[in-house]
């Protein structure tokens, strides 16, 4: 049975309700994703606040405007293709991880910047 | 203000709004049912902006002694609305939709641009407050337009098909006000024709580069009307669907 849905986009999906029946997506039928960063003030960082999916950079600006710039404040966006972000393993984590006797390089006293920060932006609004 | 320059601004504003309320009803259709999730944001999202904008226009209206917006919007006839008959139409096929956004948007943001130094001030300054959410609307409607003339044979058949049949209905939204000399010698702002021709000058490369052709301009009848209360079909049922709730209880406190 193709599953009927009220989400026209579903049924026009034509998905089979069967296990094992599912079909390779053919061209056109899905868009690859995009990963969207924005920038909430000039100056400062671009954070990354989700993906959408996109034909091209052109429509995923579009797309990411709307989907992440609408809530909240948002000066500039950025998009990228997923396929282009290179990630480390989550197999590899052990990276990461420093022994007891090297804490002395980590930036510790810094975190504390997220409250500074916090302070002055609320000083400054 | 004399009684002339107000007719005339309260004409303007009338067709104005009621293109945003009537357009914006429309393309809120599409919510839920969109082609893809981000674009069904998009639209809905931009359908929420032009009933804003309405609102801050039949708001002017009301301060030039009209009735309150809602009364405004969910109490008058058909014969009533001054929106052209292009926004009317039922939201059919996405390439529609799609078709009649990019001309009208295009239209909006000249439109509100040659706005935003009128004389009237309180309307300049809802140009200048207007122009981003514009400026994305542009953005939206030529990008797909380009996309999808540029798309697939049926996406481009479908495309042009859609500008055919927009064509003449878009030309409509330039039909003239019996107040065209005053708004213009009076500064409110340049009139109908000066923005068609912008209208023409702005949208010809972008339907070129996307592979689409406008009309021979021998075949072209602009469909008006609408400015003066004529209607198609297609208005009445939109109506009723609008004010549905309302008419359950027009006082109701909120």
């Amino acid at each position: 049975m193709i599953i009927k849905s009220l989400d026209p986009r579903i049924s026009r999906a034509q998905i089979s309700d069967e296990p094992g029946m599912e079909q390779e997506l053919k061209p056109l039928e899905h868009f690859e994703t995009y990963e969207v960063f924005h920038q909430k003030k000039r100056g400062t960082h671009h954070q990354h606040v989700g993906t959408v999916h996109a034909p091209n950079p052109e429509m995923a600006l579009l797309f990411g405007k709307e989907q992440y710039g609408r809530r909240g404040v948002c000066v500039n966006i950025w998009v990228a293709r997923t396929t282009d972000i290179f990630a480390s393993d989550y197999d590899d984590d052990d990276i990461f991880s420093t022994t007891p006797d090297k804490q002395y390089r980590e930036a510790s006293p810094y975190k504390v910047m997220d409250r500074i920060n916090a302070y002055k932006a609320k000083q400054g609004s | 203000m004399n009684e002339k320059y107000a007719q005339a601004v309260k004409e303007l504003l009338y067709k104005m709004a009621d293109d945003l309320l009537i357009l914006g009803h429309r393309n809120s259709e599409w919510t839920g049912i969109g082609p893809m999730l981000e674009e069904d944001i998009s639209f809905s999202s931009m359908a929420q902006d032009k009933i804003g904008q309405s609102l801050a226009l039949y708001q002017l209206l009301n301060n030039l002694g009209e009735a309150e917006p809602d009364t405004v919007a969910f109490t008058r006839n058909q014969q009533q609305f001054h929106n052209c008959q292009l926004v009317e139409y039922p939201i059919g096929e996405y390439d529609f939709s799609l078709m009649r956004h990019f001309l009208f948007d295009n239209a909006e943001l000249l439109r509100y641009d040659m706005m935003m130094d009128s004389s009237y001030e309180p309307l300049a300054k809802l140009a200048r407050k207007f122009k981003g959410e514009l400026k994305y609307h542009k953005f939206h409607g030529d990008t797909f337009v380009m996309q999808l003339g540029k798309g697939t044979a049926e996406s481009k058949k479908r495309m042009q098909d859609s500008l055919n049949f927009c064509w003449n209905l878009a030309l409509g939204i330039f039909e003239e006000s019996p107040y065209e000399s005053t708004l213009i010698n009076e500064a409110i702002w340049k009139g109908e024709a000066a923005l068609k021709l912008r209208w023409l000058e702005a949208i010809e490369p972008i339907l070129a580069e996307a592979g689409l052709t406008i009309p021979d301009s021998n075949t072209w009848k602009p469909v008006y009307g609408g400015r003066v209360g004529k209607h198609t079909e297609n208005l009445q049922p939109l109506l009723e669907e609008m004010t549905e709730v309302f008419r359950v209880d027009p006082g109701a406190e909120w």
